[in-house]
């Protein structure tokens, strides 16, 4: 059977859902292969994390230059690796880091590279949906290995138990991927409620909170959900950048997304188009957000979101 | 300081899109400058602005270079317009639908035989959306790659290169050696308007047409394939209530309904 790649992605040293969404769609094309690049002394910690999920095998290589040389040592192990065991695929995350991940390794492998795609068949079919949700395309590589970034939160993962076949590889990392230096690095500050391309649900603010964003985390902790933001939120200072939700913030894509004081301009939507239902909160009947809503209110977020919380907080007690 | 910036011409976001045989009809609908790539020309003007400017002659210079048909000079217009200094777009039939190996290999080769310090891009196109295209082409230089820059910092005397990488990741402090590939991120900078004065500079420049002989690159098949694509069906039309005081209560009944608590 052909083996697939996966790079682990990894959150203060524990694999992260969308890890598991990337092995159980690569689970459908062959044997799984979890990448994971630690930093020296950390590997097995890290793959002692990923004993859930469709994993056959886990490639573990510490190297300091992962932290050192950041993208590119990271790209370079993984093209050591390909050229090593010749898988048909990888998969990694659609993120900033994944996209370059595979940016890097499509050059050097010489292999086309599909971004953002919602799904993938046992075929190596990709299905991306473009156009902020106006159009599906079926797409595949053509030449080299298949290299698919996923969107997070699209992919249902299998979480059953696995026994996976540890496997250390040292990797000696070319001085040509060395020539940024990473000198810094501050992880983002991880609040007590779920990570936002990951959680099941979104409620997010936009202008119309005027800066109050109260209302609408007490809504988002009434569902366990994540709160996001529209640009003119993050903008402002209302909200940290890092919840910004669209073309230029990140890409979710939940059960369930609550839009409360914003427009739904092209590049908001961008950002949250695939969610599976839209809930939009708006006191202007004409904002172009209502289009995508399942369910919307023409009305004051600030006395709508305070009436929903009570009652859903009712409906747990 | 001799610096790069990539952009394209994209159509206008706003407009509707419509697909032919699995690309997008960009001849249909109205094209713009990526917005986002218009951060990196402001980024490269302000890099040459803090270091004696980019008069004529001086030691400095901002270079667009582009990618597309040819009324991509609109756009290319636009970022001389800016205050750019000279133009280079790559223009040819065997590059319609290029895919981002390709566009990433034509514009490596063109920045490879000019001699560039720095080559600034944004970090997506609003079309393809892809955001790789930066990162291949550091790639396929062998230069360091600096992307999702914050904020950036050059010491031309040095030929060091620093920025702010912002992403989901965090923030990380990197550092490089002349030549570098940047990528700028929107926070970065405020783009500033063409002046008057600009878009008639502008008018008077010339934007150096080449192709794929001129360059000599071989357009090769596409490395992936569109198999199929379909409009996707509107949206269901949903509920719409107007708040009477049971707005609250009526979106959590539909939570209920619809499973979600
Ligand atoms: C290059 C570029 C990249 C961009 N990237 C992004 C991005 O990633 N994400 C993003 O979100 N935007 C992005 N934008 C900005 C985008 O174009 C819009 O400006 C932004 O999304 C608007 O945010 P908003 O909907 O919160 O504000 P507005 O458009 O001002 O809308 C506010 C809404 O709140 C409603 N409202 C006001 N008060 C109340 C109240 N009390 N109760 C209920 N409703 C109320 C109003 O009716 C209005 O519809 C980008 C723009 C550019 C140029
Ligand atoms: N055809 C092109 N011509 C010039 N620059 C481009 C072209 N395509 C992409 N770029 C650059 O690469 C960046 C990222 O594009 P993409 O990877 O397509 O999302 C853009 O912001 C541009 O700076």
């Amino acid at each position: 059977m052909s083996t697939v790649f996966i790079l682990a992605d990894f959150f203060e040293g524990k694999a992260t859902k969308v890890t598991f969404e990337l092995a159980t769609a690569a689970a459908r094309i062959g044997d799984v292969a979890a990448i994971v690049l630690a930093p020296i002394g950390q590997g097995a910690a890290r793959a002692k994390t990923l004993t859930n999920g469709p994993i056959t095998s886990i490639i573990v290589v510490e190297n300091s230059d992962f932290q050192d040389y950041g993208v590119s040592a990271c790209a370079d192990a993984i093209t050591q690796l390909i050229s090593q065991k010749s898988p048909v695929a990888l998969l990694v995350a659609s993120n900033a880091f994944g996209k370059e991940i595979a940016a890097n390794v499509a050059v050097k492998t010489n292999s086309g590279v599909i971004t953002d795609a919602v799904d993938i068949d046992s075929n190596l079919t990709a299905t991306q949906v473009i156009f902020g949700g106006s159009a599906t395309v079926h797409s595949k590589v053509s030449q080299g290995t298949s290299i698919v970034t996923l969107r997070p939160n699209c992919i249902t993962p299998d979480l059953t138990l696995s026994s996976a076949t540890i496997e250390n590889i040292a990797l000696t990392i070319s001085a040509s991927a060395k020539k940024a230096t990473v000198k810094s690095s501050q992880a983002p500050v991880k609040g007590g409620r779920p990570e936002l391309t990951e959680a099941n649900i979104v409620v997010s603010g936009g202008r119309g909170t005027n800066g109050d964003f109260v209302a609408v985390e007490a809504f988002a902790d009434s569902l366990g959900a994540a709160v996001g933001a529209s640009r003119a939120a993050t903008d402002a200072g209302w909200y940290p950048h890092s919840h910004q939700v669209g073309q230029t913030g990140k890409t979710v894509s939940p059960q369930l997304y609550v839009a409360c004081g914003i427009s739904g301009a092209i590049q908001h939507r961008a950002g949250m188009q695939t969610s599976k239902a839209i809930i939009v909160i708006n006191k202007d009947t004409e904002a172009p957000i209502f289009e995508l809503a399942d369910f919307g209110v023409i009305g004051d977020l600030f006395s709508v979101l305070p009436a929903a919380t009570e009652g859903v907080n009712a409906r747990k007690s | 300081m001799k610096i790069a910036v990539c952009i394209k011409q994209v159509p206008d976001s706003w407009a509707e899109k419509k697909m032919v045989n699995g690309t997008l009809d960009r001849e249909n609908v109205d094209a713009v400058l990526n917005d986002l790539d218009e951060y990196a020309v402001e980024e490269a003007l302000r890099i040459v602005e803090a270091h004696g400017g980019n008069d004529e002659g001086g030691p400095n210079s901002v270079t667009v270079i582009s990618m597309g048909p040819a009324r991509a000079t609109d756009a290319v217009r636009k970022a001389l317009s800016m205050g750019a200094n000279a133009a280079i777009l790559i223009t040819d039939a065997a590059l319609a639908g290029a895919d981002a190996l390709l566009t990433s290999e034509v514009l490596a080769k063109v920045i490879s035989t000019e001699g560039f310090d720095l080559v600034i891009c944004g970090t997506e196109s609003t079309d393809a959306r892809m955001s790789v295209v930066p990162a291949m082409i550091s790639a396929r230089l062998d230069w360091p790659q600096l992307t999702f820059a914050g904020s950036v910092t050059v010491d031309p005397s040095l030929s060091y290169v620093s920025i702010s990488r912002v992403t989901e990741a965090g923030v990380d402090l990197i550092e490089a050696s002349f030549p570098a590939l940047i990528s700028v991120v929107e926070k970065i900078n405020e783009p500033r308007y063409p002046s008057f004065k600009g878009i008639m500079a502008a008018k008077k420049r010339n934007i150096e047409t080449k192709d794929l002989v001129a360059i000599g690159v071989k357009a090769q098949s596409a490395w992936s394939q569109v198999i199929d694509s379909q409009l996707r069906p509107p949206r269901a039309a949903g509920i719409k209530i107007t708040d009477d005081g049971t707005g609250g209560a009526q979106l959590v009944d539909f939570l209920a309904e619809s499973k979600l608590i």
